[in-house]
């Protein structure tokens, strides 16, 4: 299959345009690039990021603020990054600071918790971006602007349910969840209905779907393109961004990355075939400074490589998976949960320590959330004294929704019916759906191991937390709709010679970025990760491809961050020039450490 | 005219959807209310993540906020007096109430 390569066009480019995509596919690099290129053919350019770790100022080589900001050197460029996180904590204070002195400490907590679910930052995200696409005002003196993300269909169906939503707002005694967090939200909703609009409007608006060369994030991709579709925003495109041609064809490593990108592209040639797609060559991994966001969109395979950076740290030796389940396999029993982003290889690292486990004599159950399950099912009859199951996150999700329909059912108007139903779709469902499957597995592991490649955040743990003392309540009256597992979930969670966290990254910003949000949010439930896990690293590997050298470079950067910034113990992983499958596979897998100059 | 006043504890939702299992004891409740509402019912609900100020301004929940707490949470109201403190009605304590604010004779699907 053979794609043009993305160059945004001038004389051809909507006013606004949206970048959407995965965490790490590349949305901020590519929305920079494309911003540059506008403003460098003399458009007067804004570009909004919401990039939280604010890697923006670096690639920009400016401070950025929630203001637009000229960008020294590029005439006609403004940018300014809103940071969700903090936009959400702001909305947050707005609610909870007034109260402060006048409720007790307790009830301030529990608000605050409350309000530190994703569908708050979502939901105060898009606050701010309607400041600027509703309210034309604001931006006038613009020709385009460019977004380095995109609204999800789950909020874009909430501000099209307006009218309901100006119901709520008015006596706020309906069933509905996830409107909630709108009522304290200062801009005005012809503001919102303004920005739905011109989202839908393909005269003005493109969305540009960025994915990489890999067939779980296309179809990931896939996804998002049909529900925003569905919801009018039809003007799309697809940039996938990394497309890797090697220049060493004898090196095993370099063919094999290869091939695997061009089987990807082909398994999903109906989408690719359905939308114009573009591809961006792969890059060393170091995008910065202007220079680097030129070389992204315009650079030849030569120029992307950058002189080799002088060596000015040596990662320490790290250990094996092995290493770890040593440790693990001591304490007889207990729950092992993988964590991390979709992508990063929590399946492979959940599947490699169960295999570890039982071929070390003891009894393991691995339970996989993974859809495609290939790991888990190449292990079926393989490995004496383990079993396997699977938790189906859409087959949970529906199960739970068709209960809570039947449990409000009939009682319910039309209108109703309709906000329930979309509180039902929003991401929060599917993540306590899989929270109940979950309680479940984890019960199970007081006379094994049980073996998790999934687990629910900080957040959902911390409303469990605050439904105990309601739950205790129930069960005093002999009627309690948890199950004992659900019960006593936080306590075997928080207790660390029962459950094992391990936290599973690749060696790269976003990966690494997430990952340690997800211990942050742990800690705010009081669990403790007990290792982070690297996987994937090209550190070693011997390529002899000038680029895939410059990118085992550019690791180190992320390596030190999490050895030194992030995590108590470390394991390592080698990229793998085949998916691990079976025991043998991942046994071997397991057993790869990380030796460096520093020590021989 | 009966007026009810709930003030729940801190949820996204007056159903708890979003919490971690669902309580069918919250959702008939939600259910019930809305019912009383369409019959004329004054129904006032207050979320105490989303409306702390009601909170505040009542002095009997704020009294009971400050000596036990969220624990003291949900309290419901029925004309002003406190009818329920600390959990949800059961089948039959729902029933009770939609006669008391319907009169005697009043048809609830609950």
């Amino acid at each position: 299959m053979k794609l043009p390569l993305y160059r945004p066009d001038p004389a051809n480019t909507t006013r606004y345009l949206f970048f959407t995509g995965k965490g790490g596919v590349g949305k901020t690099s590519l929305s920079c690039a494309t911003a540059l290129k506008l403003a460098e053919s003399g458009k007067r350019v804004l570009l909004v990021s919401t990039d939280p770790a604010s890697n923006l100022d670096e690639v920009l080589e400016t401070t950025l603020t929630n203001q637009p900001k000229p960008i020294a050197g590029v005439a006609g460029l403004h940018a300014l990054n809103i940071n969700p996180v903090e936009a959400a904590a702001a909305y947050r204070e707005r609610l909870i600071g007034p109260m402060r002195g006048l409720l007790p400490e307790g009830a301030l907590r529990s608000m605050e918790e409350q309000l530190s679910g994703s569908c708050t930052v979502e939901i105060a995200a898009f606050d701010e971006f309607s400041g600027l696409i509703g309210n034309p005002e604001t931006t006038k003196e613009y020709d385009h602007i460019i977004f380095d993300t995109a609204p999800t269909g789950h909020t874009l169906r909430l501000m099209s349910l307006a009218k309901a939503w100006d119901q709520f707002l008015d006596n706020n005694t309906s069933g509905t969840s996830c409107l909630g967090p709108l009522a304290g939200l200062e801009k005005q909703r012809a503001i919102y209905e303004g920005t739905v609009k011109i989202l839908a409007d393909a005269t003005a608006t493109t969305l540009v779907l960025v994915s990489r060369p890999q067939l779980a994030a296309l179809n990931e991709a896939g996804r998002t393109s049909g529900e925003l579709r569905a919801l009018g925003v039809g003007n799309q495109c697809l940039v996938i961004n990394g497309m890797f041609e090697t220049k060493c064809p004898e090196d095993v490593t370099s063919q094999a990355m290869q091939r695997r990108g061009l089987a990807a592209l082909e398994s999903a040639k109906d989408f690719i075939g359905s939308l114009p797609s573009f591809i961006v060559p792969l890059r060393p991994i170091n995008i910065l400074g202007l220079g680097g966001l030129r070389v992204l969109l315009d650079g030849d395979g030569e120029a992307a490589c950058a002189p080799k950076l002088a060596i000015e740290w040596t990662p320490p030796d790290m250990e094996s998976l092995e290493a770890l389940v040593a440790d693990i396999e001591r304490q007889g029993s207990g729950v092992v949960m993988t964590m991390g982003k979709g992508g990063v290889g929590k399946t492979t690292v959940a599947a490699a320590i169960a295999v570890m486990l039982a071929r070390r004599g003891h009894a393991v159950h691995l339970s996989t959330t993974d859809p495609a399950a290939h790991v888990a099912q190449t292990l079926a009859g393989q490995v004496g004294g383990l079993t396997l199951s699977k938790i189906d996150p859409a087959a949970e999700t529906a199960a739970y929704q068709a209960e809570v329909l039947q449990a409000q059912g009939a009682q319910m108007d039309a209108a109703g019916r309709a906000l329930l139903e979309e509180d039902l779709r929003s991401p929060c469902t599917e993540e306590i759906a899989v929270f109940r499957a979950f309680a479940r597995e984890v019960g199970n592991g007081t006379d094994r191991f049980v073996v998790l490649d999934t687990a629910p955040t900080g957040h959902t743990l911390l409303l469990l937390d605050a439904s105990e003392a309601y739950n205790r309540e129930l069960q005093r009256q002999s009627r309690s709709t948890q199950p004992e597992a659900v019960m006593r979930l936080l306590e075997r969670l928080r207790d660390p010679a029962f459950t094992r966290i391990l936290l599973v990254t690749l060696p790269e910003a976003t990966p690494v970025h997430e990952a340690a949000a997800l211990q942050e949010d742990l800690r705010r439930a009081h669990i403790e990760p007990f290792a982070w896990v690297i996987n994937q690293s090209l550190l070693n590997s011997g390529s002899c491809d000038p680029l895939l050298q410059r990118r085992e470079e550019a690791e180190h950067r992320y390596l030190r961050e999490v050895v030194e910034k992030h995590s108590a113990r470390t394991a390592w992983l080698p990229w793998q020039a085949e998916e691990p499958t079976g025991p043998d596979a991942l046994a071997r897998l397991a057993a790869s450490n990380l030796l460096t100059s520093s020590s021989l | 005219m009966k007026t009810i006043q709930v003030y729940d504890p801190p949820m996204c939702c007056s159903t708890g959807l979003c919490g971690n299992d669902i309580d069918p004891a919250l959702v008939s409740f939600a259910a019930l209310l809305t019912q009383l509402s369409q019959k004329g019912v004054k129904v006032e609900r207050f979320n105490l993540g989303q409306q702390p100020m009601a909170f505040v301004q009542n002095p009997a929940v704020k009294e009971l906020l400050d000596k036990e707490g969220v624990d003291a949470l949900p309290l419901i109201f029925v004309d002003g007096e406190i009818h329920l403190k600390g959990r949800y009605l059961t089948d039959t304590e729902r029933e009770t109430l939609a006669r008391t604010v319907l009169g005697e004779s009043a048809e609830v699907v609950s």
